[in-house]
């Protein structure tokens, strides 16, 4: 009976179905995000969908814990093991691409047409990766402090200054309510700092590299704007706004919840879990240092890895996750931002006057991506070591200079990343 | 007894096998790779070719210089001075960047000292390597004999036969069988600088007396908290060899020095000690290697901070190779660590030999 049954499946699969639909070609997948439920059960249920929507191909995947994923990356392509769809950080991508881990995505660029520009992964004219969602910063607050502590509600056009800022730092400080006025989130040394804290030595004129050339640093990161950025920054640490570098790592989920600090500078990936704990939070943009208000853009994309076989299949899959109900999903689950103005009209908090839809057009109009050079990796590397130095009591001036010839050398040994 | 170890003994042979292609594999190997590759500039990823550079990288790390820093004069030649009264000097970029030194070209200043009116300033081409160097023997220094001798107490403490012991033994022993990553990070919360669980107690014990210690966040005590946990984490391990060791030595013995009417202190320094010649060898050399090898703390509890006082060699290695892509930079400073261990091991085992 059942081998009846069998023989007639494949009679009816040989006769009804096309030759190449027998077999799916499998597709391997890694991704960074080990250890977050929220994040898995939706990329997981993207693939489960795709596997299911299509004969050609099945998608497989493999998730490393964030820290060490890229070192994996790395390790895999030295032994020539890299998989198929490859997920990379935004701003490492360009030295991915230089080394020859990815190719150019195999799709028509306008395809992506209406993605925020910090979700798509462009170097050297080319389009390498393109990610589900934008991710943002914003200065954590309750209305209730902001109440409290007098002070005026700051705005995308209107935010604050430099003064109101360390005013309403201040005003924290001299309530004695805090334990902190600002938790900065300064134990992650990772590609936090460079990720949060960039765009303040931006907003001051200065940057961690220039642009124009990509072959120095010297006058972005050490010029007259880099050195009033590091006094300022020293001067949240020796005036006693903020913890320094060997903050309680936990203070980022609980810190501002439990009401150690009266504002936070953390990322919308913390905004739903802090909505649901705190009634009254307001998200407010960066304060403007000079030269505008700024925030990172460009997160964690997905591309095709160069040595991959099927880079049609693998092209497929990301156009298919890259359809507006999954960005939603994902903007639902964590908070982050759609990266497609459609997308952001279906979640809860982005959609035209929900709580969090301020961000999206901070995104759009303000975010600066990292520098767009393979050089970045290591300059995000000194820059950490530099502010994290200066936070606990390094010269400013003689650290960013140091900073600077240590980039310098660095672009020097690498025949200056391909830059022209 | 060369024929018979290795040829009646060819089961052996089969067996150690296995071990000792992986040791050839995985530590042999690597370390000849790591020896070629410090004499390249091989990176982690590039697509550039991969050059011999022969002794750069060592010249890179282990360059040093001494420059004199001479007191800002007005057009009077005067000494300039601040409000405060102190010398001006010249900055040292001024020197480090100028056309005119070009041998001491991206250096930057390790340590200065005052020499009369000038400044002498010792200017190292990678200063962090040359704090890391100094840290990490300051560890080994303090690490080595403290563990050591702290075990061997232990190790005293327990070697009787009472009512229990084996709960105390599995109690010293413990911290060593819990990762030391997640020591690490149990041990940051310990040392926590606002409510962290040492300056709780500390507080408790002096009743409020105590001002808290952000014990991992300030450089003076940064390294000497990395320190004792370490000790504290790795103790139970050495107390087990001294156990071991102190099980070999004859009872016979302690009970000819009791007859002879010999004090407490006489059956150590006469008995126990000089049976444990071979175990305080292994001991020393095992603590030695272990603590030049310190990295997990690091990583996990201060990544090298604050300003550079718990750099490790071995951090420094692994930051270089993998977060700034500069294999032969790495394997520089393990090539570099090995020499060290290697000195350091003859050394121990030249002063320790059988005379």
């Amino acid at each position: 009976m059942k081998l009846t049954k069998h023989l007639a499946s494949v009679v009816i699969a040989s006769t009804c179905l096309c030759a190449p639909a027998l077999a799916q070609t499998k597709l391997t997948m890694w991704y960074h995000g080990a250890g977050n439920e929220v994040e898995s059960r939706i990329l997981n249920q993207i693939i489960s969908d795709f596997n299911t929507s299509q004969s050609d191909w099945t998608v497989t995947i493999e998730s490393f814990p964030e820290k060490s994923y890229n070192d994996s990356v790395a390790a895999a392509a030295l032994a020539g093991n890299l998989p198929d769809i490859l997920d990379v950080d935004g701003p490492v991508m360009p030295n991915w691409a230089w080394a020859g881990y990815l190719q150019p995505l195999p799709i028509d660029e306008s395809e992506f047409a209406d993605f925020l520009p910090g979700a798509k992964g462009v170097w050297d004219g080319k389009l390498y990766s393109v990610g589900l969602w934008e991710a943002a910063v914003a200065l954590f607050a309750r209305q209730s402090t902001l109440d409290e502590l007098g002070l005026r509600t700051p705005t995308l056009d209107k935010p604050w200054s430099r003064e109101e800022f360390m005013a309403a730092l201040d005003a924290a400080k001299a309530s004695g309510k805090y334990e902190f006025a600002l938790d900065l989130g300064m134990n992650d040394q990772a590609e936090w700092y460079s990720y949060a804290f960039s765009p303040f030595l931006q907003s001051f004129g200065g940057d961690i590299v220039d642009r124009s050339t990509y072959k120095t640093a010297e006058g972005a990161l050490n010029g007259e704007a880099a050195q009033a950025f590091g006094k300022w920054w020293q001067s949240l640490f020796t005036g006693g706004y903020a913890p320094g570098t060997s903050e309680d790592p936990a203070d980022q989920q609980t810190g501002f919840i439990g009401g150690k600090f009266a504002f936070q500078w953390n990322g919308n990936w913390r905004a739903v879990a802090t909505m649901e704990a705190v009634d009254d939070v307001v998200f407010l943009p960066a304060p403007d240092f000079g030269a505008g208000n700024k925030i990172g853009a460009g997160s964690w994309q997905f591309g095709v890895s160069a040595k991959s076989r099927h880079p049609e299949g693998a092209a497929e899959f990301i156009k298919f996750a890259a359809q507006d109900k999954y960005l939603a999903a994902f903007s639902d689950g964590i908070g982050l931002i759609p990266p497609t103005p459609s997308a952001a009209q279906m979640t809860k908090n982005y959609k035209d006057g929900g709580p969090l839809a301020v961000f999206f057009d901070l995104s759009k109009a303000q975010a600066l991506v990292r520098p767009v050079t393979p050089g970045y990796v290591v300059q995000a590397k000194v820059f950490t070591k530099a502010l994290a130095d200066i936070a606990n009591g390094a010269d400013v001036a003689d650290t960013l200079d140091a900073a600077v010839d240590e980039i310098d050398a660095d672009i020097e040994s690498n025949g200056g990343y391909g830059h022209r | 007894m060369a024929s018979k170890l290795t040829l009646s003994n060819r089961a052996g042979w089969t067996f150690a096998l296995p071990g000792f292609a992986l040791i050839f594999t995985f530590i042999v190997l690597p370390f000849f790779f790591a020896i070629g590759l410090s004499l390249t500039n091989q990176r982690l990823l590039s697509p550039n070719p991969t050059q011999f550079v022969g002794l750069e990288n060592y010249q890179q790390l282990l360059g040093l210089a001494v420059v004199t820093l001479e007191p800002e004069r007005n057009d009077a030649g005067e000494m300039i001075r601040n409000e405060a009264g102190e010398i001006q000097y010249p900055r040292l970029r001024a020197i480090t960047r100028s056309d005119d030194y070009p041998q001491y070209r991206g250096m930057r200043e390790w340590f200065r000292w005052q020499s009369g009116e000038n400044v002498m300033v010792v200017i190292a081409s990678d200063v962090v390597f040359m704090k890391a160097l100094v840290n990490t023997f300051l560890f080994v220094l303090v690490v080595a004999p403290v563990q050591g001798s702290l075990a061997l107490m232990l190790a005293l403490l327990i070697n009787h036969r009472v009512r229990g012991i084996n709960l105390f033994r599995t109690i010293y022993f413990m911290p060593v069988v819990v990762s030391i990553v997640v020591v690490s990070l149990l041990w940051r919360f310990i040392y926590d600088g606002q409510n962290g669980l040492l300056n709780s107690i500390l507080q408790a014990l002096t009743f409020g007396l105590f001002q808290p210690v952000d014990w991992l966040g300030n450089p003076s005590t940064a390294l000497p908290s990395v320190m004792a946990m370490s000790i504290w984490q790795a103790v139970g391990f050495h107390m087990v060899i001294w156990l071991a060791g102190l099980q070999t030595i004859s009872p016979t013995l302690y009970e000819a020095a009791a007859i002879e009417g010999a004090s407490r202190w006489q059956t150590f320094r006469y008995v126990t000690w000089p049976g444990l010649r071979n175990t305080a060898v292994l001991v020393l050399v095992v603590i030695t290697m272990q603590g030049f090898a310190l990295f997990a703390q690091i990583d996990v509890m201060t990544s090298g901070g604050p300003l550079d006082s718990t750099q490790t060699l071995v951090f420094q290695a692994v930051e270089r190779g993998y977060g700034k892509q500069d294999i032969s930079g790495g394997s520089t400073i393990s090539v570099i660590l090995f020499a060290i261990v290697l000195a350091i091991s003859l050394i121990q085992r030249w002063l320790t030999r059988e005379r």
